[in-house]
């Protein structure tokens, strides 16, 4: 990375003026500054600047390429323009792109005398355009062209799409564009993956949509000498799926990689007023591809420099900051991954209980005594530090952020609210320019803050403490300086380090990548976390400045005349303000999971919400141990290239070395690894990773429920998925906390600043309301966690997603207790009374429902510790529950672990009302945001990927909170509804990784998306499962990380069963009798394959549908496929899509349109995979859908942007019907196998 | 709080065959909803009218969508916008392609104009199918008849290819396309007790025996046609009628073989004169448009009502057939023998479907 940042950058434009901006060192932190002061906006080029070139410029070669070059290239005279003669005189030509086009089909009418067309087709790849002849007078032209070869450096292999324009051929006039191709080679550059793109693609245009479909083949021949130049990152692997990928082993699991590249949005720029829409649309697209692909290689750069190979957790991000510009970011998780070979000799493990499940008792503790030797230790005195950054510019501002607080923080005690105490009620907040803002909602209990220490440094790090508790949202509790006892030097020392750190270096290389030791993987290899801190999380409100850039070409078109500003730009440090944004939130992210006595953050994510010129930055992640023991096989020079030392000493396991890195050194550790071992795999990960006499707050801390040794706390939220080796007791649920907020409609930094106060009290309510339904439905942690702000011109949204399980590990949560304010009030006390029972009995209701009956385990068990007294807990409690409020409450009436909810007001009543209100899902169907449902792992291969969009009209005149409140909930309520409805074909079954995405367009318009798959499961075995779940996650946890997902095998695919069903079902039954459950279950999966799903159809079609030309290409969110085995990953899909029309109701009104759209982006998805060679895309994410409207002009846009990985799956049935290949290194699978075909 | 924008797109489309066929019947959105609701779907499911409206409005969304593709099938099988699983491919072409038999029979022989699309307001009403329904199956009739006009090979064949219609279903459209074509009268009051598929399996009788099809696959003129040479052959036949001598031998050949074997042979003997009279000279008239068109008046004004008057059974009127068929090959100096024979086949078949009550 650093190298990267100091390469310079040249800009080359043809028409003479050059510009060439000198390398420009920048220090990275004094963009906060600037952030606050908003630059005055300077419009695009004025267009009298430019009178000459009308829009006919950009059909000429007006603008060369920029060279984005380093050394001695970047020299290199820039005449480029008319094909590959200005290639030719570099040295290099590390590829030669070749592309035939075939044919063409069902082409839509162009000539309308004739009813037919005569089409043509240009390709284009960089500054080269090749022709095909045209094909008169038909609709299903037959090209069969030549082989059109472009040669060209990996460079631009990598950043550029391939681009095919199907015309319609007009002598008179200009020849009309029917649609457009863009065809991402990038799959072609790594050897493993395609060799080549062959297929139908639709031919797009983004104001007609699909139009007909063109057959091209594409090859890409890569020379040798690719490794010489690194300014391309061919090779390295792009997975959107946050887990290692199935048919792969993590050799090493480098870290954080994170790039952003930023440019002037077509769609501002002045051309834009005499442009075509359709112009304007495809220079947005074209622009969008390019910058993507730059980033791509920019990202893959870095993963190269860190000896990676791979970079996982890919997720990718626009900006559309509007006039200000436009903004695409990424970040994953650098690895070096190892391709299984084997992988179809393993075969798939059944679920049929096997015998190793009971190879590990449920409570058995091999060594009572390790925790205490292991990592524990070492954090004790570790403390965290804060990066000097960090303190600068909270100590710049404490002034400002004091002031800010003022009016909130000293709320009466008598506040109007309901009080309700989840366990940890204080937030964080980034705040635009008073820098960094944190609260505790209730004035008083910020005094224990304050009491034990008054340094600057310590009120700050307090502050800071608060943060981390909501975020951590462990369940801890928050209000006091907690871990301030720790050793004070060590802070001291660490922060002067860090300093010097920072300092010492040249700026740019203060951003090492040792900086953020963040993944963005949820899912892990087993034992691979260690322990989980909870949920930290970081946002930031900033005013969007214009992407200030003299050099911006205004022009978009045939050439490459974009402007990519980014590390290296010339001009001005402005871009990097969207860098230093990203850094900040970061650095707080980092002392977050300090603070929780973590090492490190998984899980990780970043986000944006942006209305007009507000942006609202978010990230959030979940602290985390990490087991240094994964990478014991990476090799030693990684493991040296790794250390560089971004905490000091911090995670100096046993080595005396100083500089330990994030995964010490094996040899080190080994002790430690032994005990490791040992640690009961099914719990560890929830024992606390901080040090329970130096807690970083007060928390309520109990005995391990699992193995009785080691504390862990009552709750925890985390924002990865559930680990395969967690014991869960009963089912999950999705768990909804939503909520919006009035808001003053506001300019710049007055809105900035309103809705930087509104923030915190979002952050607390949410979290409450989390809390509660937590509670109210008996469970005891969250998965999955993602909070999404979403900030509108008069309004704040906040939509809180999680899974909701029981961890057999954590201490039965307590019910919710409801205290009434006036308690004389003989009414109230009955109403009071009635709620009381009203949400004990949905407690109950919600505990059959999930099947959460944990085995009771009696305090007094003989010989285990016993936890703490009562008296202690209680206290804790008290403490951490409520705000200190709550210690003066007469808690006698409630249980000693209730929740309580203090009612004082209408609005307090509504909540409480609105809790309620919650419905279940129907009968036969589970939800849940996570990849897999906890308690349910008997899928069956019926899968069906939707995406689902609503926009409503918040109606009301006078709108008010909690109308909006009540409005916003049902929105999503009855989407959820109708989602269930939809499926119903489906049931039993569970709708997993429901993602909901909230926008604000306009006023009073919400917009809600949600993608997920619903996945059929065999209810049979679901009980048996369930009747033993400990057995089930040991058996889980006991695989390969690439087998961590089992499922039944489905017959449904088998192609014996393409006989009729009842002989088939009979054997079943019969064989029932010998081999109990699984038989039957599979009798119950014949019985009710249906027509619906995916997989039933793909077997009942080989035979009748002969002459059909498509392939069936399933598409989920989730990495895997249930009931099959992904054998091949093909690369990364990513695409961006825009479409417009200006006769809306003609195409069916707002929904016609976007549905249809929806349906052309799944289309196009599917069409690239299939010319992949692939037939499924997994980790298949919506990450952007930006909708607008002009019903008065009859117009609307629409943009979408996904992405997903490209793979070839085989059917687990399938995989049987092949020759077991006798391989010693997987017995139990072959075993299990053996299981299975009995 | 109103949704003004309400999409859900699957990646397998979604198809309820309950709303599909409110769609296909040509149901509002509204009226499908009051009839789902009607259906008890509210109560099994627990859901809301909301939701079930929302849910109707994506599947007409849906079917909107996917209904020009529905026009021309095999499109509907390499599109790449929705993926249907094949056997769902097969079904949604169907059920569009599937019509009622009360409408066929209403539009059997009718030139299919706009002017008889404007007349469907009555057919919808004299049939109790749905307006909207009405003009989707007569654009559906509409559309197969354009499409296969012009193509040779057999009729049935090319309806199957070209929209991928189950057998049984090609063959009616088929029927229909011959009628539309030939332009027979069925509407005559005394037609009334044909049924549709009384009419169809006609349809299907004098294309296989007398389409040049039937002969030469590679016939140069389309199937839907009857052959202008066959038809002006035909005017041979009537030295059966016109020639006493014939007609008197031809008469005792048949009487006597069915002599003992059918229960009308005195009403045969009194009647033969003027059935055969009738049966040749139907096919003689052929070569004339305006005779074409009352084709099944003859045959039932003169064949078959009398046969009906005489109480003939359909067994004796099979016998008549077969015998009446045969004899002329022994009858000296009949040189037509073949061209009798494949034309009273497809004759002879007519009458015994069209000889019920």
């Amino acid at each position: 990375m650093g190298t990267m940042r100091t390469v310079p950058d040249f800009s080359v434009v043809r028409s003479g003026h050059e510009v060439q901006i000198p390398e420009q060192v920048s220090v990275p932190w004094q963009g906060l500054h600037r952030a606050v002061s908003r630059a005055p906006t300077i419009p695009g080029p004025a267009p009298a600047g430019r009178g000459g070139a009308a829009p006919r410029m950009r059909s000429g070669a007006a603008a060369a390429p920029r060279h984005r070059r380093g050394g001695a290239a970047a020299a290199a005279p820039a005449g480029a323009a008319g094909g590959g003669g200005g290639r030719r005189g570099r040295k290099k030509m590390p590829g030669k792109l070749k592309v035939k086009i075939v044919a063409g089909r069902h082409l839509p009418v162009m000539d309308r005398a004739s009813d037919l067309t005569d089409a043509f087709v240009e390709v284009k790849f960089g500054n080269t355009t090749f022709k095909t002849d045209v094909y008169p007078k038909s609709l299903n032209p037959q090209w069969n062209s030549e082989w059109f070869k472009f040669e060209v450096d990996d460079e631009e292999l990598q950043d550029e799409p391939l681009q095919i324009t199907v015309l319609d051929h007009d002598t008179y006039s200009a020849n009309d564009a029917i649609g457009k191709v863009y065809i991402d080679i990038d799959p072609l550059l790594y050897s493993e993956a395609a060799t080549v793109i062959s297929g139908w693609f639709p031919i797009y245009d983004t104001i007609h949509g699909i139009r007909g479909e063109i057959n091209v083949v594409v090859k890409v021949d890569l020379f040798n000498d690719l490794n010489r130049f690194r300014q391309s990152s061919c090779g390295v692997k792009f997975f959107c799926t946050t887990s290692i990928p199935k048919c792969y082993r993590a050799v090493v699991i480098h870290g954080f990689v994170e790039e952003l590249v930023v440019n002037e949005d077509p769609e501002y720029q002045w051309i834009d007023r005499i442009r075509t829409p359709r112009a304007s649309n495809e220079a947005r697209q074209r622009l969008i591809s390019l910058m993507s692909g730059e980033l791509q290689r920019k990202i893959g750069l870095k993963v190269l420099e860190m000896r990676g190979n791979a970079v996982v957790g890919y997720l990718q991000c626009f900006d559309l900051e509007g006039e200000s510009g436009l903004v695409v970011r990424a970040i994953g998780t650098a690895c070096t991954l190892d391709k299984l070979s084997n992988t179809s000799a393993f075969l798939p493990a059944c679920n049929s209980p096997s015998k190793e499940m009971k190879e590990i008792p449920f409570n058995e503790d091999p060594n009572p005594n390790t925790y205490s030797s292991g990592p524990s230790t070492p954090l004790k005195n570790q403390t965290y530090s804060f990066s000097p950054s960090k303190s600068y510019s909270r100590q710049s501002s404490s002034s400002d952020t004091d002031l800010s607080l003022t009016p909130k923080t000293a709320p009466s005690p008598q506040g109007p609210r309901i009080f309700l105490f989840p366990s940890s009620p204080t937030l964080s907040c980034d705040f635009p320019h008073l820098k960094k803002s944190c609260l505790l909602l209730s004035g008083s209990s910020i005094k224990p803050l304050h009491s034990s220490h008054v340094s600057p440094v310590v009120l700050r790090k307090s502050v800071s403490f608060t943060e981390e508790l909501l975020l951590a949202a462990s369940g801890m509790g928050s209000g006091s300086a907690g871990k301030e006892g720790g050793p004070f030097k060590t802070l001291l020392r660490q922060q002067t380090q860090s300093a010097l750190e920072q300092r010492g270096g040249s700026p740019r290389r203060f951003c090492t990548r040792r900086e953020f030791p963040f993944f963005t993987l949820t899912t892990f290899p087993p034992g691979f976390l260690l322990h989980v801190g909870g949920v930290v999380s970081a946002r930031s409100v900033k005013l969007l400045d214009r992407i200030h850039n003299p050099a911006f070409v205004g022009i978009m078109g045939n050439t490459r005349s974009y402007k990519l500003l980014d590390w290296n730009s010339f001009n001005s440090d402005e871009p990097e303000t969207r860098d230093a944004w990203w850094a900040e939130i970061r650095q707080e992210i980092k002392s977050h999971a300090k603070a929780l006595g973590c090492h490190a953050v998984v899980g990780y994510s970043e986000s944006t919400s942006i209305c007009e010129e507000v942006c609202i930055l978010s990230a959030s992640g979940t602290a985390a141990v990490l087991n240094p023991r994964f990478l014991q096989d990476g090799t030693m020079e990684g493991c040296l290239e790794q250390r560089l030392s971004w905490q000091p000493g911090f995670f100096s396991i046993g080595s005396e070395k100083g500089e330990v890195d994030f995964f010490p050194q094996s040899q080190d550790s080994s002790s430690l690894l032994g005990i490791e071992e040992a640690s009961p795999p099914g719990c560890g990960f929830c024992h606390i990773p901080y040090d329970e006499l130096n807690m970083p707050f007060p928390a309520h801390l109990t005995y391990c429920y699992n193995c009785r040794k080691q504390k862990v706390p009552d709750v925890l939220f985390t924002t990865i998925d559930l680990p395969v080796e967690a014991i869960v007791v009963g089912k999950g649920c999705l768990i909804q906390a939503r909520l919006c907020r009035l808001k003053k409609k506001a300019q710049a930094e007055a809105n900035a600043t309103s809705i930087s106060n509104l923030l915190p009290f979002m952050e607390y309510e949410v979290h409450t309301q989390l809390m509660n339904k937590l509670k109210l439905r008996g469970m005891n942690a969250l998965f999955g966690l993602r909070i999404q702000i979403t900030v509108g011109e008069n309004m704040l949204m906040g939509l809180a997603s999680a899974t909701g399980v029981y961890l057999a590990a954590l201490p039965t949560p307590g019910g919710i207790q409801i205290a009434g304010k006036t308690p004389n009030d003989g009414t109230y006390e009955q109403h009071i009374s009635h709620m009381q029972k009203k949400i004990n009995d949905t407690i109950a209701k919600n505990k059959e429902l999930y099947e959460i009956n944990p085995p009771e385990l009696p305090e007094e068990i003989i010989g285990s510790p016993i936890p703490e007294p009562r008296q202690r807990s209680r206290l804790l409690r008290s403490q951490s529950e409520s705000s200190d409020e709550v210690t003066e409450l007469d808690l006698s009436h409630g249980k000693k672990d209730a929740f309580v909810l203090e009612i004082d007001d209408t609005d307090a009543m509504e909540d409480v009302h609105s809790l309620l209100t919650d419905v279940p899902p129907p009968s036969g169907f589970y939800s849940c945001n996570t990849e897999i449902m906890p308690g349910i792992n008997n899928w069956t291969p019926e899968i069906q990927m939707f995406t689902a969009v609503r926009v409503s009209r918040l109606s009301n005149i006078n709108p008010t909170n909690q109308t909006l409140n009540k409005n916003f909930n049902d929105l999503c309520e009855n989407l959820l509804k109708s989602l269930y409805f939809k499926l119903r074909s489906m049931v039993p079954c569970c709708l997993c990784h429901v993602n909901f995405t909230v926008a604000l367009p306009e006023d009073e318009l919400v917009q809600i998306a949600v993608t997920a798959v619903a996945i059929t499961y065999d209810k049979n075995q679901a009980l048996q499962a369930n009747k033993a779940p400990t057995e089930k996650s040991q058996q889980r946890a006991s695989t390969d990380n690439e087998e961590q997902l089992q499922f039944p095998l489905e017959l449904c695919s088998d192609p014996l069963s393409s006989q009729p069903f009842s002989p088939a079902k009979e054997v079943l039954e019969g064989a029932s009798s010998h081999t109990g459950i699984p038989a039957a279950q599979r009798a119950t999966s014949l019985e009710k394959a249906s027509p619906l799903a995916e997989g039933y159809l793909r077997h009942r079609s080989v035979p009748s549908c002969t002459n059909s030309t498509v392939s069936v290409v399933k598409m989920t969110p989730l990495s895997f496929l249930p009931g099959a085995k992904i054998t091949k990953y093909l690369g990364i899909i990513n695409m961006f899509f825009i479409r417009e029309t200006t006769s809306l109701r003609e195409e069916g009104g707002v929904s016609g349109f976007l549905h249809a759209f929806i349906a052309e982006v799944f289309a196009m998805v599917r069409a690239h995979v299939a010319a992949l060679g692939g037939n499924a895309v997994v980790s298949y994410i919506m990450k952007q859908c930006v909708f607008m409207e002009n019903p008065n002009k009859n117009q609307a846009q629409c943009l979408i942007n996904v992405s997903g990985d490209a793979v070839i799956f085989v059917r687990e049935s399938e995989l049987e019907m092949l020759p077991v290949q006798p391989s010693a290194a997987a017995p139990q699978h072959t075993s299990s196998a053996g299981d299975v075909t009995t | 709080m109103s949704s003004d924008l309400d999409v859900f797109v699957g990646n397998t489309t979604l198809i309820d065959e309950e709303v599909y066929r409110l769609w296909l019947d040509g149901h509002s959105v509204a009226e499908a909803v009051a009839r789902r609701l009607r259906g008890g779907v509210l109560e099994r499911e627990g859901t809301s009218v909301a939701v079930l409206q929302s849910d109707t409005r994506d599947h007409y969304r849906t079917f909107q969508m996917l209904e020009r593709l529905l026009h021309a099938p095999p499109r509907l099988l390499q599109q790449l916008l929705f993926q249907i699983p094949p056997e769902r491919q097969a079904l949604l072409i169907q059920r569009y392609y599937a019509f009622d038999e009360a409408l066929a029979r209403e539009l059997l022989g009718k030139k299919l104009s706009k002017g008889t699309k404007k007349e469907l307001d009555e057919v919808s009403a004299r049939t109790g199918v749905g307006i909207r329904s009405c003009r989707r199956q007569f654009d559906n009739f509409k559309r197969v008849f354009k499409a296969v006009e012009e193509l040779r090979g057999p009729l049935a064949e090319n309806i199957q290819q070209l929209f991928l219609l189950p057998p049984a279903l090609a063959r009616d459209y088929a029927a229909i396309v011959f009628f539309a074509n030939s332009r027979f009268e069925t509407g005559k009051r005394r037609l009334q007790f044909l049924s549709f598929a009384d009419f169809a399996a006609c349809a299907q009788s004098l294309m296989g025996h007398w389409s040049q099809g039937a002969l030469a696959p590679e016939a140069a003129e389309p199937d839907g046609d009857l052959p202008k040479s066959f038809l002006q052959d035909l005017k041979e036949l009537k030295v059966l009628v016109a020639d006493k001598d014939l007609l008197d031998q031809h008469k005792s050949l048949v009487c006597s073989a069915l002599r003992g074997k059918i229960s009308v042979h005195n009403e045969l003997e009194a009647n033969f004169k003027a059935l055969s009279r009738a049966l040749v000279n139907v096919g003689g008239k052929l070569t004339h448009a305006r005779d074409v068109r009352d084709f099944f008046v003859d045959l039932v004004e003169k064949v078959i009502e009398p046969c009906r008057s005489d109480k003939w059974s359909p067994g004796d009127l099979r016998l008549f057939l077969t015998h009446y068929t045969a004899a002329p090959r022994n009858l000296p100096g009949f040189r037509h023998q073949a061209l009798w024979e494949r034309y009273m086949a497809a004759i002879s078949a007519c009458l015994l479907r069209m000889y019920h009550d």
